[in-house]
């Protein structure tokens, strides 16, 4: 039976970045081949300096036509901004 | 169609209208989705398979700079064809079919690498004019309304700056030089123009799919326009050369604000897409040969990673 390599997820975290961020999917044998295949297709120009590999299948995704009702909850609640709350120009450090 | 499908359709092309993306778990019209899975791969094939005619020059190169611009370059390519396989895989098909398809002469690619690479003024020509119109095209997919599709566009944009870059500045070294290296120009200028100019597809009259392609956003301009722009853009790179474009129809108009131009042969065109270019049965050998001869490799490496598993599994247990 004919095996093809598995896809794998590749996030970059960039060196003045603080977190990884996606860039982009490809084929790989193994975690190891997959870092290596990376290093070679997303980093080429300096790009990152850290690299994870998560196969495509271990990713959850939420379901698009649930996403009113997912993220309707964070709509009418403002005073989660700091914005929301009134104080006089006089009090410093806030 | 029954009316929960019509519901469907007005939904999707209601948000293609408020110009939002459409993602890979989304509802889409099973055209919409055979229509990417056709343009994307075929633009995958294209970046694959131009490896070729530049590849052929890389042991040829006259000078390191010359070799390592020509060697990244290429290299580029091969991982702009991945980010693109990658996008057509979001849609259903998978990397082997892809392959296949390629492989078999069923798949098309950009027939613009159906021609023959002759000197090393066609490396100039083809980084200057070829990249030239790809970027052009490629800028205006940045905007496309299939996801995965415009993400890698964006990539592939970034990228591509230096290629066509590299080019010109070879057309600049050799008509800055010998009177024998300026004609070497020349004539490859005459040998990639029209070509070029065919990259952008047939004109919008006979274009039937543009008008559904334009209503889903998979193009934002049609091939006339995006012509047109190429044109504009490429006529005061070759004055600035001192190389003369292989048009005598060629002329600025005032009134359009463009240049007209004269009649493409489509005849040519359409031979070439059908199998009879130049180099399209010794594209296709070249593509198998790479495909057959490193057979062994994926599946070393298949094998090694299920022995590395095995050697996990039973040093845990």
């Amino acid at each position: 039976m004919k095996k093809e390599w598995p896809i794998w997820e590749i996030f970059i975290r960039s060196k003045n970045g603080l977190e990884h961020r996606h860039v982009g999917s490809l084929h790989a044998a193994d975690a190891e081949m997959a870092i290596q295949n990376a290093r070679d297709v997303y980093t080429r120009r300096q790009e990152g300096v850290s690299v994870w590999v998560v196969e495509s299948k271990h990713i959850t995704a939420s379901n698009p036509e649930k996403s009113g009702e997912l993220f309707e909850p964070a709509k009418d609640k403002v005073y989660r901004h700091p914005t929301f709350y009134n104080l006089p120009d006089e009090v410093k450090h806030m | 169609m029954d009316n929960k499908s019509r519901n469907l359709e007005e939904e999707f092309q209601a948000r293609i209208d408020a110009g939002e993306n459409i993602e890979a778990k989304d509802w889409m019209p099973e055209k919409y989705r055979k229509t990417h899975i056709r343009q994307i791969s075929q633009h995958a094939h294209s970046e694959v398979v131009g490896m070729l005619p530049e590849g052929n020059w890389i042991t040829r190169a006259p000078s390191l700079r010359r070799k390592v611009a020509l060697l990244a370059k290429v290299q580029d390519e091969a991982g702009h064809g991945l980010y693109l396989y990658s996008a057509a895989e979001t849609l259903g098909i998978s990397r082997d079919e892809l392959m296949e398809q390629l492989n078999s002469g069923k798949a098309k690619y950009s027939s613009i690498f159906n021609y023959p690479s002759l000197t090393w003024a066609d490396m100039g020509a083809i980084g200057w004019l070829v990249d030239g119109a790809a970027i052009i095209n490629q800028v205006m997919l940045t905007k496309t309304s299939y996801g995965p599709y415009a993400r890698a566009m964006v990539r592939i944009c970034k990228e591509e700056s230096f290629h066509q870059r590299q080019g010109y500045e070879i057309m600049l070294t050799l008509c800055n030089g010998t009177e024998a290296q300026k004609a070497m120009a020349q004539d490859a200028l005459n040998r990639w123009w029209w070509p070029s100019l065919m990259m952008f597809g047939p004109r919008d009259e006979e274009s039937p799919h543009t008008e559904q392609s334009m209503k889903w956003k998979i193009k934002r301009k049609t091939n006339d326009e995006l012509r047109q722009q190429f044109i504009d853009q490429t006529v005061p790179q070759a004055d600035l050369l001192g190389l003369t474009i292989p048009d005598k129809d060629l002329k600025w108009n005032d009134e359009r604000g463009s240049y007209d131009f004269g009649p493409i042969d489509w005849e040519e065109f359409w031979n070439v897409v059908k199998g009879n270019g130049l180099c399209n049965r010794k594209r296709l050998k070249a593509r198998n040969e790479a495909w057959d001869n490193g057979k062994w490799v994926r599946d070393a490496a298949v094998a090694y990673a299920e022995k590395q598993a095995e050697r996990r599994v039973s040093k845990a247990g």
